[in-house]
């Protein structure tokens, strides 16, 4: 059994790893494999694995990489991440990525969309749009119908059939995946000293890039290691970070957090390993329990509409109890609409919540 | 008709004179609405539903002409601190912050007299993620009811079926039952028939007062003059009687500025000589409006077509028009088509139609800081763009209502050099060879 640091090592290399040697080496294994790209904040990565291809999270270029190219194509008042990935694209480093997904999540991510289409036209590139009504008849109608249009795309991408059996079987994987996940983050909760965040966070951005089979045997490892490992309790305070569910953080800012006393007990980074807050059910209509789940059991983001105003931010309340913290740090990079635009608000119910 | 140089004060035509009577007198209702017994709603100009509001007998408000009045009133700069100062970030959109630092000082409408406080929030907003998280931070202090209308992006640029089924549900389903329950009053189809009717109407005069800018000289300034042009289109009045016969009035205006091969009226007269005729992209900013305009016209720049006057609705360019025989279907349809719910290939490819269609020497970009809608991707537009077609395009960058972010020297020395690059391209023997 690998040591935590062995791990953590392992998962620091893929993390800076902007050629995304190991989506390659996966996809050169086989002929005909194919490799799917998604940005933040969800896409229902069941679909893409279900046609046997990689699911790969791109997350920008993060801080290690310097941005030539990228500043040519934005204006210095929009955020950094998409200047960052279309860095990567310009300079090669996505070229083995045969599809390319951009979630509804702001008008940057979505605008992009139209850039990629333009820029890359034998790249399948589609907004993924979901629905802000979370009715069935209403939401939840739309939404299978764009899930089955992207299961269309996808397939042409793949080259084949996506069958009912594959997608169910893909939607079990993922869900002992997202339990893995929410094991890891219950875990930092109960033995936030055991877990340190900047651990976890490498942990579950490896997830970005590894197939989900080889991340959930990851987190196996880590949680077992992670347990057996002796590390002393600090006198730290428990806190939430908020705000970076699309563009990363440096990881010395996770760093730096923890080392000026603070454990890190919940955050929203890479949002789509648990976006989804419980099972998909795994028999029936994979679509429907796709659409299902996205629109009665996912996450609350500023990205997402809340019908409900006074539930505005109250899971962000409840993270505060379940997970005993002290405070909220709202740390949400420049430039980033969604994330500022809401911050008052969410601000506002944590105080009187 | 006198000129520029001839005379100092704002030419009044009597289109302008019936406008600015249509807008005293809504704002005269809306401050006035408790009294009257008039209920409103807030909601946006993409995809706004004035004829389905209309419908319930409601007054419609619209927070981001607010936040312009303010803009050109030069109050925006305070109120954009003032919600600073409470907060609000500086990356975030200016129109949000203008009316959230106007709300604190008690939603004073351009009347002076206070905004009432919404009965409904219509979330109903075309191709602009930020409308949400403000109708959000409405919601949150008026604390009264809301309804939203989701409208799908065009990621593929086209409509399909299913986003067409999605609104219309939501019509059905949840805008009008909500509609009914605050007003009290019994959705009427037949109502909106005619309202829309209505709508088609003036949309066919709009567009015709549009594409008047085809002739040579151009009788309109498609972009400053044309945000004039699409204030009743585009806000509280599309579907009304004054609508009709205010597109009725400024046709016969632009026909006999047409007749007589006159130019476009500016704020200091008509313009004399049409030396560039431009194709601009994005919004104007509103602090420095007339200022801005004046570096346009003082050079003989026109602007012959431009994307923010489809913001609130494509008429032109694939000929929507608001239908009758399908009431919700093409309210659906008008929601979806907006310009910035287009993705980026079909807006290049409007723009270059519009610089082939108007004979157009050249390709702006007014790239705004607040509105990530319009702005991301603008540079590539630009050089797709160019490409394209072969015009030289510039790129100058200023914001909607923060008056920190337009910085008039910088942007007539841009425009300046445009100017000249334009002039430079004809004397190196006429219009470049378009791009293959």
């Amino acid at each position: 059994m690998r040591k935590v640091s062995e791990i953590v090592e392992f998962c620091q290399e893929l993390c800076e790893d902007l050629t995304f040697a190991a989506a390659r080496e996966w996809k050169d294994a086989e002929p005909g494999r194919k490799v799917v790209g998604y940005m933040p904040v969800y896409v229902p990565r069941e679909l893409i694995h279900a046609g046997g291809m990689l699911p790969l999270g791109i997350l920008g270029g993060g801080d290690n990489l310097e941005v030539i190219h990228g500043d040519a194509y934005y204006q210095s008042y929009i955020c950094r991440i998409p200047r960052s990935t279309v860095e990567l694209a310009v300079t090669k480093r996505l070229d083995f990525v045969d599809g390319m997904l951009f979630p509804s999540i702001c008008d940057v991510i979505r605008n992009l969309s139209g850039m990629w289409k333009m820029m890359f036209p034998e790249v399948y590139t589609r907004y993924f749009d979901v629905p802000q009504n979370y009715k069935d008849e209403i939401g939840g109608n739309y939404y299978e119908h764009e899930l089955m249009e992207l299961k269309q795309g996808l397939e042409g991408v793949c080259g084949r059939k996506i069958g009912d059996d594959d997608l169910r079987r893909s939607i079990a994987v993922y869900n002992e995946n997202r339990r893995l996940v929410n094991a890891v983050y219950d875990f930092r909760t109960r033995e936030p000293w055991k877990a340190p965040s900047w651990e976890v966070y490498l942990l579950i951005r490896a997830g970005m890039v590894l197939p989900v089979e080889a991340h959930s045997q990851l987190i196996e490892e880590y949680l077992a290691a992670a347990e057996a490992e002796d590390r002393p309790m600090r006198d730290n305070c428990r806190i939430i970070l908020q705000g970076s569910f699309c563009e990363q953080p440096p990881l010395n800012l996770i760093k730096s957090i923890e080392l000026a006393g603070c454990y890190i007990v919940d955050d929203d980074y890479m949002l789509v390993t648990r976006w989804l807050l419980e099972d998909v059910p795994s028999d029936g209509d994979p679509i429907r329990n796709l659409a299902q789940a996205f629109i009665k059991h996912s996450t609350e983001t500023a990205a997402k509409y809340e019908p409900d105003g006074a539930r505005k931010g109250k899971y962000l309340v409840d993270a505060v109890r379940t997970r005993a913290a002290e405070g909220v740090i709202f740390a949400a990079p420049s430039f980033c609409d969604p994330a500022l635009a809401g911050r008052n608000i969410r601000r506002h119910h944590q105080t009187v919540g | 008709m006198s000129t520029a140089t001839e005379r100092d004060e704002v030419v009044k035509e009597p289109s302008m004179l019936k406008q600015k009577e249509m807008i005293a007198d809504n704002y005269d209702r809306l401050t006035r609405a408790q009294e009257l017994g008039l209920k409103v709603s807030s909601t946006y100009v993409p995809g706004n539903l004035n004829e389905l509001v209309m419908c319930f007998d409601m007054l419609n408000n619209l927070p981001e002409i607010n936040a312009i009045q303010n803009g050109m009133r030069k109050k925006s700069g305070g109120l954009i601190m003032d919600a600073e100062k409470m907060g609000h970030s500086e990356d975030v959109c200016t129109y949000v912050k203008a009316d959230i630092g106007n709300m604190a000082k008690g939603a004073i409408a351009p009347n002076g007299k206070p905004m009432p406080v919404p009965d409904l929030l219509l979330l109903s907003y075309t191709g602009c993620f930020t409308f949400m998280k403000w109708f959000e931070l409405l919601r949150d202090q008026y604390g009264c009811r809301t309804v939203m209308l989701h409208v799908p992006y065009e990621g593929d640029g086209k409509i399909t079926q299913n986003m067409r089924d999605y609104v219309v549900k939501q019509l059905k389903e949840e805008v009008i039952p909500t509609f009914e329950e605050v007003s009290g009053v019994k959705f009427d189809i037949d109502r909106l028939r005619e309202y829309l009717r209505k709508s088609a109407e003036a949309e066919d005069n709009f567009v015709w007062v549009l594409e008047s800018a085809k002739s040579k000289p151009s009788p309109i300034d498609a972009y400053f003059g044309g945000v004039f042009y699409i204030g009743p289109i585009f806000t509280a009045f599309r579907g009304t009687d004054d609508a009709v016969e205010y597109y009725e009035i400024l046709r016969k205006e632009i026909e006999g500025r047409l007749a007589a091969g006159e130019g476009p009226v500016t704020p200091e007269g008509d313009m004399s000589e049409e030396k560039y005729r431009l194709v601009v992209e994005g919004p104007p900013n509103w602090t420095s409006f007339r200022d801005f305009w004046k570096m346009f016209y003082d050079e003989g720049a026109v602007v012959v077509a431009s994307t923010y006057t489809k913001v609130g609705g494509v008429y032109d360019y694939d000929g929507f028009r608001h239908d009758p025989d399908k009431p919700l279907e093409s309210l659906a349809d008008y929601c979806l088509g907006c310009y910035t719910n287009r993705n980026l290939p079909t807006r290049v490819d409007m723009i270059e139609s519009y610089i082939d269609q108007y004979e157009a020497d050249g390709f702006l970009v007014n790239s705004i800081k607040s509105c990530n809608s319009f702005s991301a991707g603008q540079l590539m537009m630009m050089r797709e763009v160019e490409k394209r077609t072969g015009k030289p395009a510039a790129f100058i960058e200023t914001d909607l209502v923060d008056p920190r972010y337009f910085s008039p020297a910088n942007v007539k020395n841009r425009l300046e050099s445009y100017f000249q690059m334009i002039e430079q391209k004809r004397r190196g023997g006429g219009p470049p060879a378009r791009a293959a």
